[in-house]
């Protein structure tokens, strides 16, 4: 079903749920913490420069995790800077989402057997969304992982699903 | 006059005959003992033949053999000549007197082969961990170390 249930001739006048509109206000508007920890936060800044122009999609970078609603993982997670990324995490207001950027936050990358110091996978220690796969990934992943993250906020529902606990 | 390194060392080795320093052809490098490494230090950096105003690059070296191994890379400026120092401790008791009032940078690359490798600097005006977590156990560039499973509560090993 798509944002416009139905449309009356006349003008002025259109019929939506209310789930839809808050959906779409929130997919369009999803605001991003602006930080990077390693090489993919190159490709990361590459996606807000005017080539690829993340804006488009109304990612405005914020310097506080209170204001923001996507957390993107762009690099090598150390277990120092874990503990780091969860307060980050827990700061954030709810519905938040992480995006997990690179072969490093995704697994470890290049560091998956020597790295004593690197967390093997930011998904140990925040839930995430999307994972985008890459060392590093270009723009136009982050740009099409963006997008999957959007459909995933249009599908969100504030209804109970069948089997869901309470 | 820029001086070669053999000429550094027999320069060197007159001034301080009871040091024993040794001449290391191969590398090349002075191989000094732990002992006498600040005198070394602050006689190369002030003597008007040597002149070895900065300090490179300091690292750390686990031999392999039950030894930790401290590498000094110096360079004059002035003099443009470069000279090598090297420090040899044993494992078990790897104490070096720290350089860092000699050369100031010192400070932070102590604490670095402090941090990795685990030889300690005696006299270093801030001696602690500088990579790693303060609550982080052992030091990792050792060739007998062993990856933790867990830290804090994180999973390490993938
Ligand atoms: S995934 Fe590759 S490019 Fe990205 S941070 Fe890791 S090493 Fe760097």
């Amino acid at each position: 079903m798509g944002l416009l249930s139905k449309q009356f001739d006349d003008g002025n006048i259109v019929l939506t749920s209310v789930e839809g509109v808050l959906n779409w206000a929130r997919l369009c508007s999803l605001w991003q913490m602006s930080f990077g920890l390693a090489c993919c936060a190159i490709e990361m800044m590459a996606a807000s420069a005017s080539h690829n122009d993340i804006m488009r999609f109304g990612v405005l970078p914020r310097p506080s995790p209170r204001q923001c609603d996507v957390m993107i993982v762009a690099g090598t997670v150390t277990l120092k800077m874990a503990t780091r990324l969860k307060r980050l995490y827990e700061q954030m207001a709810e519905p938040r989402y992480v995006v997990s950027m690179g072969s490093c936050s995704n697994c470890g990358g290049p560091y998956w057997e020597h790295g004593y110091h690197v967390l093997k996978g930011v998904d140990r220690v925040v839930p995430v969304d999307v994972y985008i796969p890459g060392c590093p990934p270009r723009p136009e992943a982050l740009l099409e992982g963006w997008m999957r993250l959007q459909e995933k906020v249009r599908d969100f529902t504030l209804v109970k699903q069948e089997g869901e606990h309470a | 006059m820029p001086k070669a390194m053999n000429e550094i060392f027999d320069y060197l080795n007159g001034l301080f005959p009871e040091a024993g320093l040794a001449f290391d052809e191969s590398v090349p490098c002075i191989i000094v003992p732990a002992a006498s490494i600040k005198e070394v230090a602050l006689q190369a950096r002030d003597d008007q033949e040597l002149l070895l105003d900065t300090l490179m690059c300091l690292s750390g070296v686990d031999n392999g053999d039950e030894t930790l191994g401290v590498v000094y890379h110096l360079d004059s400026m002035t003099l443009r000549h470069k000279l090598t120092l090297k420090v040899i401790v044993p494992a078990s008791d790897p104490h070096v007197p720290s350089v860092d009032r000699v050369w100031r940078i010192a400070e932070w690359h102590e604490r670095e082969a402090f941090d990795l490798v685990g030889m300690i600097f005696d006299g270093n005006s801030d001696f602690r961990r500088i990579l790693l977590p303060e609550d982080w156990e052992g030091h990792p560039l050792r060739k007998d170390y062993q990856v933790p499973e867990f830290y804090n509560g994180m999973k390490v090993p993938y």
